[in-house]
């Protein structure tokens, strides 16, 4: 079935899988297959599904949620040796590559025929495709252009018996159920996603990209609600606090104003006059708030360093601290700016370091807890403070998770938003795709039987 | 310099996973133990005491090239090179290595770094090489690297690689009024394998305006020792050097050797903790500059002569990652009249070279080259251009076994070569 090179099993190198880029909960399998073809993928379910050994899917493990993390055991089934872009259709603006295959990789495959792939998470040099799927991920251009889901129209999936189906159409109104949109965001739970297929987007002909100093939070929060409420839509919206801004000039001495408390990146796409017009719009109203500065990108040089700094922004917190959590809680873009002081609030109480770097423009908080695992008094403070943000963004109307995904994280959160009766509906589609409850267990739906013991 | 703890550089990984990517011995085994991130958490478990080590622990290490691809690429500025060197002193200080292989590593790094053990050793050096590797065969690639490499028959004339050895003059003056001093470091491997870089780099700093000393007392900078985890080893060389330069009078300490130049680089970390030679080996440091960078920021004239050949340029390791040299070698290439630079794909992946790697993990190296050999292949260009002596090295050895006529050249025998045919004065005086 599988070549010797295939199978992992030292311990060792099981040590290398216990969690992802999430390190509070962790789970050693005992096996790591990587399987080179849809089929080989599927024989190994098929093998798992007889002898009753819980699965993992697996790519990059750059997932903040923990949902590649084998909580139980068994195989992890890694995808990284599948990483081809199969095939590029611009005319149709479709390009199919194996699960495996990296984010920015499909990105340049479209580049020679002035196309790109939309969803462009932070991680997107690293993480696969297959993960994005798997997390519904999304990334700053996803404000205008639409999160992973929009942009997937098919897929190839070992199912949790080993049956392998082929999802979706490339026909623009598929018909049936959505499958294809069930799978998207399903964190590995339904299956193992093989083969995807993506639309592409052209690129925008003409771009502006504005970088707003601010003197406080709160004049660039409201900033931004201020900019949604008026029904502008930038490609991208996003901000940063100063311990960002200072993280960012320790490491690449950006050129950013060490004091300033907030910038905003803003990033308008279009044509002519309509772009100048907003571009006018949104320089006004940062102004009108304060802004101490607002500069356009001169070049594209000078844009792809902004945007370097944006995706550089939540790793550099590495040189800050040595653990960080990054949260993730969606919340309605008029409430900005009192979410993120009461946010600030729940830090001080429980005495830990946070700061912001975020999808503004879509309300995607990721308020960043930065502490020492080493310190078990610290972790425990970390830990409340998170939940307590967590119900935040619930009580305000918003979500747990805007991209990064359930998994094992904010399983036990899942009560916060759902019924008991939501989430049996949501056991009951699990248990249609995955009787046995091998494929990923413990992660998204809380169930009793699921052990994760906080290392 | 900031002297962090091994452990508190581990610490400094919050898994992102941005490195798994970069680096080569992922990407062709797809195995997270074999990743930077593996590795830093598995070192971070050996440091904290939870695991101890043992053979497959110690292979996943050793199994690191040191290319510091993930360095490159960390955001969160994790200093794996450091890590890795402070480690594998560790393996080598507390005697975790069996002791055949510690000999043979050790004979191995001695004849390399040794001028006249290296020119004399053949057959010793094949001896070791053949304790420290698993496969049977000897590659080509010392009796290639000794007896002078490749022959020169392409259709550009690039200068041979040094059949000839020897070192460069203590002094080579300026042509014209003298802008600058440079000390010019001819290293160990350098000086027997490629006295004609050697030759040249100081026939261009001096056509550009620089007095070239070298000091005839400087000897091997500990690069290899250092990379290997031989950390004492390179302190003595380290501390040799220095004194060598003591008194020497220079602006900027020249190398052409990539793996040279990020070893001098981090001397003031490497003697840290050395009261009497701190001060001097971070003075050092601070003025060591790599060629390609060193004639950029000088603002030399760019050449007359004209060289009509496509090249593709490889990046060295230990210039883009270790040094984060990477334009300016390819702006020195592009200033030649009719050379066109085309792109190379992966050309900041490892060729496989890296130090002595490719003699203690041959298959590893060899499917690195291999992968490097098409990708020049598929390149179209016929020369190659780098700028690290392991890699031309390695790769004109990969190149031969392919059966192909593409040439490796040092981007500084291109430019010389350039300058050569030209007419006019090299650079202003
Ligand atoms: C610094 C940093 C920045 C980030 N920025 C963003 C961002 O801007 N936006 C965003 O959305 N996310 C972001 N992420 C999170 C992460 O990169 C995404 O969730 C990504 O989609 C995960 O991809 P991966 O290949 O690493 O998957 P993994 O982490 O390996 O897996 C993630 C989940 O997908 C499942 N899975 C993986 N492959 C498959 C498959 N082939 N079939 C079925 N299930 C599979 C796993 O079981 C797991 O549940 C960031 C992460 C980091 C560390
Ligand atoms: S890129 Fe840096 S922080 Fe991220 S996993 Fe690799 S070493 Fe760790
Ligand atoms: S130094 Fe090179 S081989 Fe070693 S972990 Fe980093 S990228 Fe991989």
């Amino acid at each position: 079935m599988l070549r010797a090179d295939q199978v992992l099993t030292d311990p060792v190198e099981m040590l290398a899988y216990e969690c992802d880029a999430y390190t509070i909960h962790k789970g050693r399998p005992d096996v790591v297959v990587h399987p080179e073809s849809t089929e080989q993928c599927a024989a190994v379910v098929r093998l798992c599904a007889r002898m009753g050994v819980p699965f993992t899917p697996r790519g990059t493990g750059t997932g903040l949620s923990g949902g590649a993390t084998p909580l139980c055991g068994g195989v992890v089934i890694s995808i990284m040796r599948m990483n081809r872009v199969l095939s590029v259709s611009p005319a149709d603006l479709r390009l199919r590559a194996q699960a495996g295959c990296i984010n920015s990789t499909i990105t340049r495959a479209a580049a020679p025929y002035g196309l790109h792939y939309a969803p462009d998470p932070s991680s997107q040099t690293a993480c696969t495709v297959g993960g994005n799927v798997a997390e519904n991920a999304s990334g700053p251009h996803t404000l205008k252009y639409g999160v992973t889901a929009n942009h997937v129209s098919g897929l190839t999936v070992a199912l949790p018996d080993g049956s392998v189906v082929e999802l979706g159409s490339d026909a623009d109104e598929p018909c049936g159920y959505d499958l294809v949109g069930l799978c998207v965001g399903s964190e590995g739970t339904l299956g193992i996603v093989t083969e995807v297929t993506v639309r592409l987007t052209p690129n925008p002909r003409q771009v502006r990209t504005l970088l707003a100093v601010f003197g406080s939070v709160d004049d660039a929060s409201r900033t931004v609600s201020r900019i949604i409420a008026l029904g502008i839509v930038p490609c991208a919206l996003e901000m940063m606090d100063s311990i960002i801004i200072n993280a960012l000039e320790d490491a690449f001495a950006m050129g950013f104003p060490r004091d300033a408390q907030a910038l905003l990146l803003v990033e308008l796409d279009g044509l002519g006059p309509g772009l100048d017009a907003e571009t006018a719009a949104v320089r006004d109203l940062c102004s009108e708030h304060n802004a101490r500065s607002v500069s356009a990108a001169a070049s594209e040089e000078e844009r792809a360093r902004l945007w370097f700094a944006r995706k550089q922004g939540v790793g550099v917190l590495g040189r800050v601290a040595p653990n960080k959590v990054t949260q993730d809680g969606l919340i309605p873009r008029s409430r900005l700016p009192e979410v993120l002081a009461r946010i600030r609030a729940i830090a001080e109480r429980h005495s830990v370091r946070l700061c912001n770097i975020f999808h503004a423009g879509d309300g995607n908080l990721h308020p960043c807890v930065i502490f020492d695992e080493r310190d078990p008094d610290e972790l425990r403070r970390v830990l409340a403070a998170n939940e307590e943000i967590l119900r935040l963004c619930v009580e305000v109307g918003g979500s747990i998770t805007g991209e990064h995904g359930v998994g094992v994280e904010k399983r036990d959160a899942m009560p916060l938003m759902f019924s008991e009766a939501d989430l049996a509906a949501m056991r009951r589609v699990k248990a249609a795709f995955d009787p046995a409850g091998l494929c990923n267990p413990g992660k998204i739906v809380p169930e009793p039987s699921a052990e994760a013991v906080p290392a | 310099m900031s002297q962090k703890s091994p452990a508190d550089i581990a610490a400094g990984c919050i898994r992102c996973g941005f490195c798994l990517d970069a680096c080569p011995t992922f990407k062709l085994t797809a195995n997270e133990a074999e990743s930077p991130r593996g590795r830093i958490y598995l070192m971070r478990h050996l440091l904290d005491g939870g695991r101890a080590m043992d053979a497959a622990a110690l292979a996943h290490l050793d199994n690191c090239l040191g290319c510091r691809a993930c360095e490159a690429v960390c955001p969160s500025g994790v200093r794996y090179g450091s890590l890795i060197e402070g480690f594998r002193a560790r393996i080598e200080e507390e005697g975790l290595r069996p002791a055949a292989e510690v000999g043979a590593r050790g004979m191995l790094l001695d004849t390399l770094t040794d001028r006249s053990r290296l020119g004399a050793s053949l057959t010793g050096l094949s001896m070791v090489a053949g304790i420290l590797r698993k496969a049977p065969a000897m590659p080509g690639l010392f009796a290639r690297l000794l007896t002078g490499g490749q022959s020169d028959e392409a259709a550009v004339p690039l200068s041979g690689t040094g059949r000839s050895g020897g070192r460069l003059p203590a002094f080579t003056p300026a042509v014209g009024k003298a802008r600058r001093t440079v000390c010019l470091l001819d290293g160990c491997v350098m000086s027997v394998l490629f006295a004609e870089v050697n030759r040249v780099t100081a026939e261009l700093l001096s056509r550009c305006g620089c007095n070239v000393v070298c000091p005839r007392s400087a000897g091997c900078c500990g690069a290899l020792d250092a990379h290997a985890g031989r950390r004492e080893r390179a302190r003595e060389r380290a501390r040799a050097l220095i004194d060598a330069l003591e008194g020497a009078d220079y602006d900027a300490l020249v190398t052409n050797s990539a793996g040279c130049g990020s070893t001098l680089r981090e001397y003031g970390e490497l003697l840290a903790d050395d009261d009497r030679y701190a001060a001097r080996a971070a003075a050092l440091a601070t003025r060591t500059r790599d060629i390609s960078e060193y004639l950029v920021d000088l603002g030399v004239e760019p050449p007359t002569g004209r060289l009509d050949v496509t090249v593709a340029y490889h990046d060295a390791c230990h210039l883009a990652h270790a040094q984060r040299v990477t334009s300016p070698p390819r702006a020195l290439l592009r200033s030649i009249p009719g050379l066109k630079l085309v792109p190379l794909a992966e050309s900041d992946l490892c060729c496989g070279s890296a130090g002595t790697y490719n003699v203690t993990h041959p298959e590893t190296a060899t499917a690195l080259l291999d992968r490097k050999v098409a990708n020049i292949i598929a390149s179209g260009a016929p020369v190659v251009a780098a700028g690290n002596p392991g890699c031309i090295a390695w790769m004109r050895e990969g190149l031969a076994r392919a059966g192909s006529t593409i040439r490796v050249a040092h981007t500084v025998e291109l430019l010389a070569e350039a300058y050569r045919r030209g007419a006019s004065p090299y650079g202003k005086a």
